[in-house]
């Protein structure tokens, strides 16, 4: 027997469900959701909005939503729902987006997505139906559940002390700037019943119009989980949760915003437009030359933070890549680039790079004395050592390595500050190696220092390191 | 040719976009953020969708959504949180969505550190959510396969509905190359059919793992089972690099391959005939290959910055034909070449570790 007309937002036929009763929901009788369910749809029929709906269902006794609604369909993990809602409205800011949950999916289990879409102002219509009892899984204590309730999990009743008290959520996310309308309404008299209809409507107005997240919190028997037969149920529900939940408008912006206002942009895949966005972001070095390197470079670069040990590896990497060679720089990463200790490592060579860490390095630059002491015993014999003699106080061993000894930062003081130390270094490792001829080098440099201002003091710092060390230093 | 130096992280996002895809929904961790950094940058100034979620659970969730509506998505993140996406990645499975994750591993378990580790092997090719399904997985050894890898499982997850997963180390994504900048194609999409896009043509389509009767959830299982194993007979990548006359192959991927490979020649200096079998998918893994190699090598040798994930896959792929021996460094330390050449060494001596 049909009691009242299906709206066609509905299937007509549940064939979605399984089991015999293809017409009937599967929800229990007295239950709030068949009704909550209706009034959605009409709601969505009468906007017109039906075709470009999507409905995410949650983990609870709702979990069947898509068994009924005619509309684009999800279904969840549990309490993520408002977290898939966000990945659709944000694809498709056309689309019409519901996230329909209960108490445990929405207060309990999934408490950050919904405070964070809500935080977000994701323009979506969260319909949270409270009915203060784990419905699906049998009865247990949910959030929500007043005090002294008795549930499956709270078997003496729920106890404020112990187990926490019931959630106001309307309450605690009208506190936040971005939601646009935040009411709670009732499954309880005929009266209630209609305000609940209005506020839904209103939502999925609100929604049409991209004026921004609502919030429709409903109260709902659950005569099953409450072991009460339906009538004692919506007189409870009126009666007690009323008291712990009041009835009424939280937050109403709708009013103040402007249409479309909480829509947010989204472009589909234009490859064209992609392909000259990356054309921007290529290297400003253009074509690379193809120069001869006498042999592969395994560098280590070591001293303090704030010396510009990285940036100096980039340079040569940079250098090493508009020669032509092969490149990989490696930094020594984590809480080391904050301060203390910095080290990277730079491979340049003409044949394809094996590991990009530099164990045996063939250069070590060390602009600190931890950094000699912990690093000069790896270098290869007759290996390079390069030492900011203006900060380190020990000397490398000159017989086995070849030493140069340069005071890098008290040259840079002379060329007009401390900054440009790694780059008087980097001068000197070019003429020590003679890896790069020198002007090759000043122009790569012209090309990658953003900065304008510093171009000369970097020019001069380069050719100070060079000339210092092609002078005999 | 326009080529940038840059991060492997970085590598990822321009591959991606280049790839079509969208949508990032991601959460900050050390040391795959800068993935979310430069995500930050590219998809909004493309008319894309950034959102710095307000957790991992959130933001793989978010990629669920974008994702069945047939959009290309993803999302990055380093092992605790690649713990944490595990139910979403399980769901995204199970409603046969394609998306990508990244997962630049990093040393565990627990909180344990930001320096690099593979020993997320087990987690990421052996399921690690809930259920019977598999991520499609590529290891990326350097910065341009960062980018390139990258658009392939963008490919991989459209053409097997499934997610697609790219299992990097710590360095992979902190080290800076030369990466040729790819070129975005269109992508012939086919998601109308069971897509939920918010428009009329989607109207009538179900995004869901829910299949309540267990007979129709064995056919489900069973449907996925198959794709599995299509996916396993055609899209196995792998490198060999002088194996042809090798009597000790080592089977090592990500940047244990790099290392690896410095070796090979060093070590054949010195009379120790030795070769490399690097895995470019981890899953499907490259069994047949080294079954092939396993009847004529003396040895086999897995090296791994864990203590013995992969090596029980090349087990099963060389099932006793030959001695397969494990070498690994964790907690973040990496083995170094003297180091390996000296296992090779021992190994071929009739010694090493099983």
């Amino acid at each position: 027997m049909k009691v009242f007309e299906k709206s066609p937002s509905f299937y007509q036929v549940f064939e979605r469900k399984s089991g015999p009763a293809k017409e009937a929901t599967h929800y229990c009788p007295g239950c709030g959701h068949g009704n909550i369910h209706k009034m959605i749809a009409e709601a969505l029929e009468d906007l017109e909005v039906t075709e470009r709906t999507v409905f995410v269902s949650p983990v609870g006794c709702s979990v069947f939503g898509y068994y009924y609604f005619d509309c684009g369909n999800f279904q969840a993990a549990h309490g993520r729902a408002p977290a898939v809602a966000t990945g659709v409205k944000r694809a498709n800011p056309g689309a019409i987006v519901i996230s329909y949950q209960g108490d445990g999916d929405l207060a309990a289990i999934g408490t950050a997505e919904t405070i964070h879409a809500a935080n977000r102002g994701e323009s979506i219509c969260v319909f949270f139906v409270n009915n203060a009892i784990y419905g699906m899984t049998g009865g247990q204590m949910a959030p929500t559940t007043l005090i002294g309730q008795r549930s499956t999990t709270s078997p003496l009743g729920r106890i404020a002390e112990t187990h926490g008290n019931p959630i106001r959520m309307a309450e605690l996310l009208a506190t936040l700037p971005a939601p646009t309308y935040i009411e709670r309404v009732a499954m309880g008299d005929s009266k209630q019943i209609m305000k609940a209809r209005k506020a839904i409507r209103k939502a999925l107005e609100i929604q049409k119009e991209g004026k921004g997240y609502c919030f429709v919190e409903i109260l709902s028997s659950c005569p099953t989980g409450w072991k009460m037969d339906p009538v004692t149920s919506r007189d409870w529900l009126m009666a007690e949760m009323t008291k712990v939940f009041p009835l009424g408008v939280f937050k109403d912006e709708s009013g103040n915003r402007d249409e479309g206002q909480w829509d947010r942009h989204f472009e589909g895949f234009a490859p064209d437009k992609v392909n000259a966005y990356l054309d921007r972001l290529k290297s400003a070095l253009g074509d690379s030359e193809a120069l001869s390197l006498p042999r592969d470079l395994h560098c280590k670069f070591a001293g303090f933070g704030g010396q510009g040990i990285l940036t100096l590896g980039l340079f040569l990497s940079q250098i090493g890549m508009r020669a032509g060679h092969q490149v990989s720089w490696f930094p020594a990463y984590g809480p080391e680039m904050r301060g203390g200790t910095a080290n990277c490592s730079v491979n340049i060579s003409a044949e394809r790079i094996g590991s990009p860490l530099v164990d045996h390095p063939n250069v070590l630059v060390v602009m600190n004395q931890p950094s000699l002491d912990a690093f000069e015993a790896s270098v290869l014999d007759g290996g390079t050592i390069i030492v900011d003699t203006t900060i380190v106080e020990g000397r490398p061993d000159a017989k086995r390595l070849n030493a140069v000894l340069i005071p890098a930062s008290a040259i840079a003081d002379e060329v007009g500050t401390p900054k440009v130390a790694n780059v008087v270094v980097l001068g000197a490792l070019v003429a020590a190696t003679g890896a790069f001829p020198p002007e090759f080098c000043e122009a790569t440099l012209r090309a990658v220092i953003k900065k304008q201002s510093l171009v000369d003091m970097n020019m001069a710092a380069f050719r100070r390191g060079y000339d210092h060390v092609k002078n005999g230093g | 040719m326009a080529r940038q130096f840059m991060k492997g992280n970085d590598a990822v996002i321009v591959g991606a976009l280049a790839a079509g895809c969208r949508a990032y929904y991601g959460y900050p961790i050390t040391p795959a953020s800068e993935i979310a950094h430069a995500a930050a940058l590219h998809f909004p100034a493309l008319g894309g969708v950034f959102i710095q979620a307000e957790s991992e659970v959130s933001a793989i969730n978010m990629v669920y959504g974008t994702a069945g509506m047939g959009i290309r998505t993803m999302t990055a993140s380093s092992s605790p949180g690649f713990s944490l996406k595990q139910e979403g990645l399980s769901y995204c499975a199970g409603a046969e969505l394609p998306c990508v994750v990244v997962n630049i591993v990093r040393g565990g378990p627990g909180l344990g550190n930001i320096a690099p580790e593979q020993a997320d092997y087990f987690q990421i090719t052996k399921g690690g959510g809930h259920g019977n399904y598999r991520l499609i997985t590529l290891a990326p050894n350097g910065a341009q396969e960062m980018c390139d890898l990258t658009m392939k499982a963008f490919a991989l997850a459209d053409k097997y509905r499934n997610p697609a997963c790219i299992m990097a180390d710590g360095i992979t994504g902190q080290m800076m190359e030369v990466v040729e900048l790819p070129k975005a194609l269109p992508v012939e999409r086919d998601h109308l059919g069971w897509a939920v896009d918010g428009t009329p043509a989607t109207r009538k389509n179900l995004i869901s793992s829910i299949v309540l009767e267990p007979v129709e959830l064995e056919e489900h299982n069973l449907k996925l089972d198959a794709k599995y194993k299509a996916c396993e007979a055609a899209e196995v990548l792998y490198e060999e690099y002088r194996t042809d006359d090798a009597e000790l192959v080592i089977v090592a991927y990500g940047v244990v391959s790099r290392i690896v490979y410095s070796t090979v020649d060093q070590a054949r200096s010195r009379g120790l005939k030795v070769g490399l079998l690097r895995p470019i998918t981890l899953w499907p893994f490259p069994t047949a290959p080294i079954r092939a190699l396993a009847g004529r090598v003396r040895a086999l040798l897995a090296v791994e910055l864990s203590t013995g994930q992969m090596v029980e896959d090349v087990r099963l792929a060389v099932e006793g034909r030959a001695p397969v021996h494990f070498y690994g460094r964790c907690g973040g330390m990496v083995p170094g070449g003297a180091e390996l050449v000296a296992e090779y060494e021992r190994v071929l001596a009739g010694g090493g570790q099983s």
